[in-house]
Parts: C-alpha cells; sequence; structure tokens
C-alpha cells in the first residue's frame, strides 16, 4: 500500500502528461527527494560532522614524502634558449630545477613561514648561496615571524615578499625588490618579486589602514648584471654582457642604509584611495661612481597615490609617482637619474560578450624626465640622450580554455617614444591537478639599442617549463 | 501507514522558511523564488562551510578544489520595513583554496551586490599581490568546475522573469527565463523547489532550442542549526559529460564573523580563528 502511494506520488506527474491541455515540460517526471529530505535523517550535529581534511593520494612518492613532513611546495623544471645569437651571452638562457619546499605553522600569537628553493643552476658557475641575489643552490623567498599584538595591529617580521600599488606588471610606488633577471628569462611571474628583509607593520582602522615597511639595510633589485642579460651599456657605447659584468657599490650598512615605505589607505564608495611614500634608493642603478666607473644606487624619495575602482564591469585604476631624486636636484647631475614624474591609467575587464573566460587589460604609461634642459646639456658626449617623455601601452589577452586546463595569455609593453617593445606570451596546460607544463617567450623588439626594451634585443628567448605542485 | 510519512516531514522541517498566513494561501511565485533564494543563500547572519569539488570530465579525468567559505550577510538599512531574516541584500564572501596545491592559500573576496556587478579581489600569495577583478564574467566556470561563479553566489533574482508552472504535493515548479538574453548562455532554466523547505532540489537549464543542456541536482540535506541546507549537489554538463560534484562540510551558522574578515588585510593573513 504505502509503496503504491509512492509509486503515484513519484510518477503522477506522467499520469497528468497525458492531459493535452497542460504546457510543455510537466510530464516529465518529477525528481526524487535528495538524501535528507523527505527520510526520517538524522540532524547533522555541526560538532561531529567536521572531517579532517584528507589529502588526496599522490601519485608521486616524493610528494607524499613532503606532504607528511607538513611542507607544501613544488618542483619546477625549465630551460630556455635565446632566439638570436648574443655575442656577449650564452646561449641557453636558462637551464634549472628548483624544489620550493614550504613550511607554515601557528604557534599562538605567532604565524611562522618558511619558503626556500634548493636550486639547480647549470648557468651560474657558483654553488654558493648568496641571500640577497638569490643565486646559489639555495634562495630563501621566506622566512617570517607574524603576530597581531593589537586587534589593528598586524606585524610580520623577516624575509617576505612584498607588493602594492595598482599598475599590472608596471610598478610606481611599489618600490620592493624586483627581480629583472628572473622576469627576462622566463621563470614563473613570481619571481618577479624579490623578498625583502623587513618588518611590515600594518594599522587598520575603520576608515583608513596605515602600512609602514622599514628595511633596515637597503634591498636592491636583482638588477641586471650582465652575466645572463645584455643590456646596453652606456659607458661602452655599446650593448655589453659577460665580457663586462656589472659590480656596482650596493649600500649595505644595517640600520644607516635603509628604507622606508609607507601607505596610507582607505575605501571611499566603492574607491579604494591610496597615498604612498618611500625614502631609500633608486632600487636597480641609477647612478655611476666617476672614480671607480661602477653602478651606484643614489637616494631617491618617492611620493604617489594611485585610485582603483569598479567601471563597467572591468577594473579602472590610476596612479601617479614623483621620483625625487635627491643627489640630483637640479637634474644637472649626469652621473645621477634625474627626477622623474610617472602617470599610469589603466583598464581590465572579462569580455564575456565576445568569448567566456577571456579577459583583456590596457595600460598607458608615461615616464616624464624633470630637468630635462639641465639633463641634455650635461650629458657626457657619446651617450646617447632619452626622451623627455617615455610612453608605454600595455595590453593583456587572457584565455581560459578546456575547462581552465588550458591557460593562454599574452602581455605586451609597446612604447611608440622609444620605438621598441617587449612581448610575453605564455601557454599553461594543467595536466592534472599536480602536473603542469608551460611554454612561453620574452621577445624584444627595438630600433635602436639604447632604449628601455630595444637593448634587450639579444636576449629574446622560449622557454619551456614542467611544475609538480604538492 | 501512508500518511504518516509527509506528516513526519514536516514536523522535521521546523522552520518554515516562508511565512504563510494560513494553510489555505498560496505562495505567489515571487514569494517562492524569494524564499528559494533566502534558503539557498542567506540562512542565519553568516555562515562558514568547507567545501570539495570533485570535478570528472567527459573522458572520466579527476580534479579536485578544496577552499574553506566564509559568508556574512551585510544588515538590513535602518529604513528596512519588513522582517531581518527576510532580508536578501549585499553579502561578503571569502574564498580560501587549500587545494589543488598550486592555488594553496589563493583567496578571492567577493562583495556581492545583488542587481549590480560585484565587487571581487584576488589574493595571489607567491606575489603577495592583491589584484581587484573583473566581474563582468559570471556564467563562466568558477576555478574549472561545471559550477558558474553565479551558481556559487547566487543568480539575481530580479535578472529573470519567473513562472510558476506546476505545483505538485512536494514541489513548486518555477520557470524562469532571463530579461536579458544576451548576458546568459540559457533560454530558460527549471527549478524543483522543495515545499517544505523551500530548498531547490534540482535545476534544469535549456538551450534555445528547449533542449536541457545542464543541470543541478541536490543530493544530500541536512539541518544545521536548525537551517535546512544542502550538503551535497552535483551541476552536469550534458554536452561534455562533464560533472563536478560540491560536498559541504563543518557547516555552521551564526558564527558571529567580523566584518572586517572582508578586507585586503585579511588576505594577507588569514582569519585562522574563523576558518578553523
Amino acid at each position: 500500500m504505502t509503496r503504491a502511494w509512492l509509486v503515484t506520488l513519484a510518477f503522477g506527474g506522467v499520469l497528468l502528461a497525458q492531459e493535452p491541455e497542460l504546457p510543455q515540460g510537466l510530464g516529465e517526471p518529477e525528481p526524487g527527494l535528495p538524501e535528507g529530505l523527505g527520510e526520517q535523517a538524522e540532524p547533522v550535529d555541526p560538532v561531529s560532522s567536521v572531517s579532517p581534511v584528507e589529502r588526496s593520494p599522490m601519485d608521486w612518492p616524493g610528494t607524499a614524502f613532503f606532504a607528511d613532513l607538513g611542507l607544501t611546495g613544488f618542483l619546477d623544471v625549465r630551460a630556455g634558449t635565446r632566439v638570436t645569437s648574443d655575442r656577449y651571452e650564452r646561449s641557453a638562457s636558462l637551464a634549472e630545477a628548483r624544489l620550493r619546499l614550504e613550511y607554515e605553522d601557528e604557534f599562538d600569537p605567532f604565524v611562522v613561514r618558511v619558503a626556500a628553493d634548493l636550486v639547480a643552476d647549470a648557468l651560474y658557475d657558483s654553488w654558493t648561496p648568496e641571500p640577497e641575489s638569490g643565486r646559489g643552490f639555495i634562495d630563501l623567498r621566506e622566512a617570517s615571524v607574524a603576530t597581531t599584538p593589537l586587534p589593528f595591529l598586524d606585524v610580520k617580521v623577516g624575509r617576505q615578499v612584498l607588493t602594492w600599488g595598482t599598475g599590472d606588471l608596471l610598478f610606481l610606488n611599489d618600490l620592493f625588490p624586483k627581480d629583472w633577471v628572473s622576469f627576462f628569462v622566463g621563470r614563473d611571474t613570481e619571481y618577479l618579486k624579490a623578498p625583502s628583509d623587513a618588518v611590515r607593520v600594518g594599522a587598520y582602522g575603520g576608515v583608513a589602514n596605515l602600512e609602514v615597511v622599514y628595511t633596515p639595510r637597503f634591498d636592491s633589485d636583482r638588477y641586471l648584471t650582465g652575466e645572463r642579460v645584455s643590456y646596453f651599456n652606456p659607458l661602452l657605447g655599446r650593448r655589453s654582457g659577460r665580457d663586462a659584468i656589472q659590480r656596482p657599490i650596493v649600500p649595505d650598512d644595517f640600520g644607516r642604509d635603509d628604507e622606508i615605505a609607507a601607505r596610507l589607505s582607505g575605501d571611499v564608495r566603492g574607491f579604494e584611495l591610496a597615498a604612498y611614500g618611500y625614502w631609500g634608493r633608486w632600487k636597480s642603478p641609477g647612478g655611476l661612481d666617476v672614480a671607480t666607473g661602477a653602478a651606484t644606487f643614489p637616494r631617491l624619495n618617492v611620493y604617489g597615490a594611485s585610485a582603483r575602482t569598479q567601471l563597467a564591469g572591468g577594473i579602472a585604476n590610476v596612479e601617479v609617482g614623483y621620483y625625487d631624486s635627491r643627489q640630483d636636484v637640479g637634474g644637472g647631475n649626469p652621473f645621477v637619474n634625474n627626477s622623474e614624474f610617472r602617470v599610469l591609467v589603466g583598464y581590465e575587464r572579462d569580455l564575456p560578450e565576445l568569448a567566456e573566460s577571456l579577459t583583456v587589460g590596457v595600460q598607458y604609461y608615461v615616464e616624464n624626465l624633470i630637468g630635462y634642459g639641465a639633463y641634455r646639456s650635461t650629458l657626457p658626449v657619446g651617450i646617447p640622450p632619452r626622451d623627455e617623455s617615455r610612453h608605454v601601452i600595455t595590453m593583456r589577452i587572457t584565455k581560459l580554455l578546456l575547462e581552465q586546463r588550458l591557460r593562454v595569455s599574452l602581455f605586451g609593453y609597446v612604447s611608440p617614444s622609444d620605438a621598441d617593445a617587449y612581448l610575453r606570451p605564455n601557454v599553461t596546460y594543467a595536466i592534472d591537478d599536480d602536473w603542469s607544463v608551460t611554454v612561453g617567450g620574452n621577445v624584444f623588439f627595438g630600433e635602436d639599442d639604447h632604449t628601455f626594451f630595444g637593448q634587450f634585443e639579444n636576449n629574446s628567448n622560449v622557454f619551456v617549463a614542467a611544475r609538480l605542485s604538492f | 501507514m501512508k500518511i504518516v510519512y509527509p506528516l513526519m516531514f514536516a514536523a522535521w522541517f521546523v522552520t518554515p522558511a516562508l511565512a504563510q498566513d494560513g494553510d489555505d494561501k498560496a505562495p505567489t511565485v515571487d514569494e517562492i523564488v524569494a524564499a528559494a533564494n533566502r534558503v539557498g543563500y542567506y540562512q542565519g547572519k553568516d555562515g562558514r562551510a568547507q567545501v570539495k569539488m570533485e570535478i570528472v570530465d567527459g573522458q572520466g579525468r579527476r580534479r579536485e578544489r578544496e577552499m574553506t567559505i566564509l559568508r556574512r550577510d551585510v544588515p538590513p538599512p535602518k529604513d528596512y520595513q519588513g522582517k531581518p531574516e527576510d532580508y536578501t541584500g549585499d553579502q561578503l564572501f571569502y574564498v580560501r583554496f587549500r587545494r589543488p596545491a598550486d592555488v594553496n592559500k589563493t583567496t578571492f573576496l567577493v562583495h556581492k551586490r545583488p542587481g549590480k556587478d560585484d565587487d571581487r579581489w584576488l589574493y595571489l600569495p607567491a606575489l603577495d599581490l592583491v589584484k581587484r577583478i573583473s566581474s563582468a564574467d559570471k556564467r563562466s566556470s568558477f576555478v574549472g568546475s561545471n559550477f558558474y561563479y553565479e551558481d556559487v553566489s547566487g543568480r539575481h533574482i530580479g535578472a529573470d522573469e519567473h513562472r510558476l508552472v506546476e505545483t505538485t504535493k512536494t514541489y513548486y515548479v518555477v520557470e524562469s527565463r532571463p530579461k536579458d538574453k544576451a548576458s546568459v548562455e540559457f533560454a530558460s532554466y527549471k527549478m524543483w523547489i522543495h515545499k517544505a523547505t523551500f530548498l531547490v532540489v534540482k535545476v534544469e537549464y535549456r538551450d534555445d532550442a528547449g533542449k536541457v543542456y545542464r543541470t543541478y541536482e541536490a543530493l544530500k540535506v541536512g539541518k544545521v542549526q536548525g537551517y535546512p541546507t544542502v550538503l551535497k549537489a552535483r551541476m552536469s554538463d550534458l554536452r561534455s559529460k562533464g560533472t563536478t560534484t560540491v560536498t559541504y562540510e563543518d557547516v555552521a551558522y551564526d558564527l558571529g564573523l567580523p566584518a572586517n574578515i572582508f578586507t585586503e588585510r585579511y588576505l594577507r593573513r588569514a582569519p585562522r580563528k574563523w576558518m578553523r
């Protein structure tokens, strides 16, 4: 009897469907009830139903070994080659394996994080670790302790990667160290950010937030020395590389050669507003020691602001920065970078109107030299002058395909004023949750040998990579 | 014997999701859809779940996603007239991934604004980068699964015209058509809304030819702190034969999540206490 009743309930719709006047769709059998509805199911006890996070069975025993130790990370193997010959560099641009190991744990009230790469890099001659440049067999990415001493205050001390600002691969008020070598030779984008050894303090209020980063000893960019990437050397009046490896004078007095970066930020009616200050030095060589011919890192203060908001389904941003080159106030010192005013305007949006999972971004960036007359009149003979204003347009196109397994992207910088360009095509395919493979390139074009991107023309490269994440 | 079954059923779900002024008055389709939206996305003042997704594509290849989702409803404004528990306004979501390993600690922050574009941020821990991202593409895959962004945070009920096409013993069957056809890939969808709880038990999406190409099914339901809650569900793409099965574990409501968790500060520093 009961069964008959249930059958009638479940298939009642079928019987109704035979009535001709019923609208379409009514005649189909209605869905059965899911588990927990319509039967005397046990109410869920939210406490006892907690199941521990299970680790998926791993295919590769090595990753299980690290997982058992509470370590996460990846194994990344990549190789690249120049596409044109460069008389000052090796033809191989990349040949390395990295084992990233990360550890994070809470020792109330502290959170400890360590992330290190064990590196086998065939293109460096020495295995000796250099903690500042990241060279050698170990590259320490993070070793930090974070805590919240007061409810509104966060403090993080130690080696850490720091980022702020609104640009996409353009940095105005982010004066934290960058690794240009990694960026240009085809390491993963995360390596563009080099770590800082710093104290970060954030005070978070209802209206505004203040973050201050103190770096007691200057952390320069991982700048171009010529060892891996050739560049235009103004002293030689030509490109140079391994024939004239740069050994700059890096200020390294703990406490005296320090840096301070600060950001005051808040949200006003959907506009994310921020003001920035930086008191430190040019992050890549910005001057020349006349006596020795060595590159230097002159003093630099930067003041800036940014705004970011949603606009027509996309994200619009504006950022400005005034680069106050403290050792060349008038612009008449030919051996120190002039001051600059930098402006960035950007817009990024998904374009479901054209295709799903398609994102396009455009940025316009201008770098205006201050004291250009003084710069030109004191520029030593033989050094090609730069323009007063350098204009750059960037474009990013990203498309995800095959259920987001395949990611195809192109990022390009084009400078109409310098007549040069830098393209970063990248295709990444996720074989499964653990393995991915990447093919990419770094392609430089330029009419002249000395412009910002044009100087790297002989470094154009393609690379392949495989990564196992665990 | 046959009467016991529906009676037990009614007694079990003691919290009626929809206030009915007597049994004789049937709810309107707008009331039904509003109640389903409330039960599906707005139960409690806030909530947390440990979410696992199993994605199986048409070739049988399996992928997994694991994340913690925190949710907080923005309380109704002072001039709001209705009952506070009926208010379905802005919501804040904090989604932190654990697996797959390459997105471990990657975090989404979403300010959902029904009827408008959401505000979305993405935190990439390796770069310490807080990126504000476009929310124009609401009907694209959420992290490679068969769920769309809109399925996860809820489609605005005002975006469609709803019609009650059938009332069975168990379900309200509602057919919905988009007001803006160009913005969606479906021509219509049909929801089976469970009468006693207003949980959506099944959804069928149809294309212009009237063919069902995508289905949602609630597979397991439980009662958590008095709230009927979907604990397991599946989205199937009938064209690609791909399916995504999502399970919600450790579900809890009314935790008292502070509003400031849903800010940039906590993208950089996970609110461990609240994520368990």
